[in-house]
């Protein structure tokens, strides 16, 4: 059936009820006509969601935190002392730079334009490569759980190119893209689409049909579904798969860098191994280290923020 | 509800809307608000009830009682439009039921709230789907949840809300959409004894005052008798027994007849 028009609503509308209930709906005007007549009470369409800080919940954050940058603390004392007492059982700390001579060598980059050039570099091939491989795996993961056809026509090929280790395509990149530079994000794009639309394909096949019959029983139509059902409902499992495919586009981008780049930080850390600088290698892996970190923790957080709603125990701040 | 309080919002089949609702052809009987016709109904190639024939009238409240696994809720998803009936037609306005519509909305067995939208925004959610402006759907919404009792509870989650106050954002939910039909399929069946009695209340209080029509699913006899004009028994791959009930709507009215009636009709 099609939607009626909006006169049909006169039949029910809090605004309707007889004198006799006497209820808080006959508040509402415009009873007698269209009974969903608008007041001037405009609302917001987005309920802020009720802050939840207390200080309890403050302690235990700074208690964490203090936690955390204890065990990092630790584990750079470790490597300092395993270095620079010359421990050497069967693996050589002795040969391993001390973390105050990368700290030192990392001073001296931080002076130099071409660290940030680097890192610059390193991010933008990242978020680019994700970014297309995150509207590119949600929309192709919907669209292969939605649809048979579409799962006919795609998956055999998709299926087939999966297995491949995205840095396998190195050569391939190399030759189909005129630039090394669109051959990098590739290589990002290729990792990081598999595990995102995999997961997205599983999270709608996961989701419950409920909520779809409801939308239904309202009057909704496919784009309705999916907008207010399949996308907010398969978030937790997107999510999942983002950031597996954060951490596939970090190993990739650094790879590809380290095999074809002219900048950014994998190029860079490869570049100081062959000429024996360990120190700056050590910097390289340690950038590395704290920029997939950021990201990965960006994703992490966002993903928490859009999935509030998520059912949880009580006082359980994750 | 039957005749005095439809006259407050004029007949529902006559209003201009009920003219062009339909996308299908064929009129038949628009005096009736539901019509099943020969309906069987089904899961795969497996056969669960056989030729139902029901006449609901406009504003009528119909309970559909039965035991567990008879079947309830698959001729309430069959009236609905979420399931294809195997043979015969389910009819609403006199025009053969093909899909879901907003005219018969639904109340789910199971919590069916979004749970990733505020109570507010699920209310809204029907009239959203309508096309009803932004500020018009806060206004309406707000007063439904309301009218539900749930005023100050607007921009609370689902998971914040106990299942009594599910329920009755629920019943807001479907109502919001002003449909002609309600089905509510066990709306209170998880709930406890008091709790189950208010929203019993609530319900009657709400549907006192709208034309809609009602078909409930219940196994509770007593709640079948409390909110029937007629109650409905399904059994053994059919309509077992159709009995009438008479008199006021109020708790305390002696109905030992007819619940004995219906418990040896179960
Ligand atoms: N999705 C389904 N697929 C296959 N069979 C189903 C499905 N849903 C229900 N059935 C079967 O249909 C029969 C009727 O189920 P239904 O859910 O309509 O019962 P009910 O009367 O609502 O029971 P209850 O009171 O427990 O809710 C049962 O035998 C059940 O096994
Ligand atoms: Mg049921």
């Amino acid at each position: 059936m099609s939607t009626p028009a909006l006169g049909a609503a006169d039949a029910l509308s809090p605004g309707t009820a007889t004198p006799a209930s006497g209820t808080p709906g006959t508040a509402s005007p415009g009873a007698g006509t269209t009974g969903l007549g608008a007041t001037g009470t405009a609302s917001t369409d987005d309920g802020a969601a009720p802050a939840r800080t207390g200080r309890g919940r403050t302690a235990a954050g700074a208690r964490g935190w203090a936690v955390r940058l204890g065990s990092l603390a630790a584990f750079v004392a470790l490597w300092q002392w395993l270095t620079t007492a010359d421990v050497s059982a069967g693996l050589r700390f002795d040969r391993l730079p001390s973390p105050t001579e990368v700290a030192a060598e990392f001073a001296r980059q931080l002076g130099t334009g071409t660290y940030y050039l680097d890192l610059a570099q390193s991010t933008i091939r990242i978020i680019t490569g994700f970014a297309l491989a995150a509207v590119a795996g949600i929309a192709l993961g919907v669209l292969v759980a939605r649809s048979r056809w579409v799962a006919d026509v795609l998956l055999p090929p998709i299926e087939v190119v999966r297995p491949i280790p995205a840095i396998a395509l190195v050569p391939i990149a190399i030759l189909v893209f005129p630039t090394d530079e669109q051959g990098i994000v590739f290589i990002t794009f290729a990792a990081a689409f598999f595990p995102i639309m995999v997961s997205t394909r599983h999270a709608v096949r996961a989701l419950p049909t409920l909520w779809e019959d409801a939308v239904r029983t309202m009057g909704g139509g496919r784009a309705h579904v999916l907008w207010n059902v399949v996308l907010p409902g398969t978030l937790p499992g997107v999510f999942g798969g983002l950031s597996v495919g954060m951490g596939v586009a970090w190993i990739c981008v650094i790879s590809a860098e380290m095999i074809s780049g002219e900048f950014g930080v994998g190029y860079r850390t490869w570049h100081a191994y062959t000429v024996v600088d360990y120190p700056a290698v050590l910097v390289g892996m340690t950038s590395i280290g704290v920029l997939g970190w950021v990201t990965s923790a960006s994703i992490e957080l966002l993903g928490r923020r859009l999935t509030r709603w998520l059912p949880r125990a009580e006082g359980n701040t994750r | 509800m039957t005749a005095p309080t439809a006259s407050t919002t004029g007949s529902t089949t006559a209003s201009p809307a009920a003219m062009t609702a339909g996308t299908e052809s064929r009129r038949v009987d628009a005096g009736l608000a539901i019509r099943l016709d020969g309906v069987a109904l089904g899961y795969g190639r497996r056969a669960i009830l056989e030729d139902l024939r029901l006449d609901i009238a406009p504003g009528e409240v119909l309970v559909l009682v039965g035991p567990s696994g008879s079947g309830k809720s698959t001729v309430l998803r069959a009236v609905a439009g979420l399931l294809a009936p195997h043979a015969g037609r389910v009819l609403a306005q006199g025009v053969t039921v093909s899909g879901p519509s907003p005219d018969r909305a639904m109340i789910f067995q199971d919590d069916a709230l979004l749970p990733w939208r505020t109570v507010r925004r699920n209310v809204e959610l029907p009239l959203r789907i309508r096309g009803v402006p932004r500020r018009e759907r806060g206004t309406v919404a707000e007063s439904w949840i309301a009218r539900v009792g749930l005023a100050g509870f607007e921009d609370r989650l689902p998971r914040e809300l106990s299942g009594g106050m599910r329920q009755r954002v629920q019943l807001a939910r479907s109502l919001a959409g002003a449909p002609r039909a309600v089905l509510m399929d066990e709306p209170f069946g998880a709930l406890d004894a008091q709790t189950r009695g208010e929203m019993q209340r609530l319900l009657l209080d709400v549907l006192h005052g709208t034309s809609a029509t009602v078909v409930f699913v219940t196994h509770d006899v007593d709640e079948a008798l409390l909110l029937a004009d007629r109650v409905v028994v399904l059994r053994r791959g059919g309509i077992g027994s159709v009995l009438s009930v008479p008199g006021p709507r109020t708790p305390d009215v002696d109905r030992a007849g007819l619940r004995a009636r219906i418990i040896e009709e179960l």
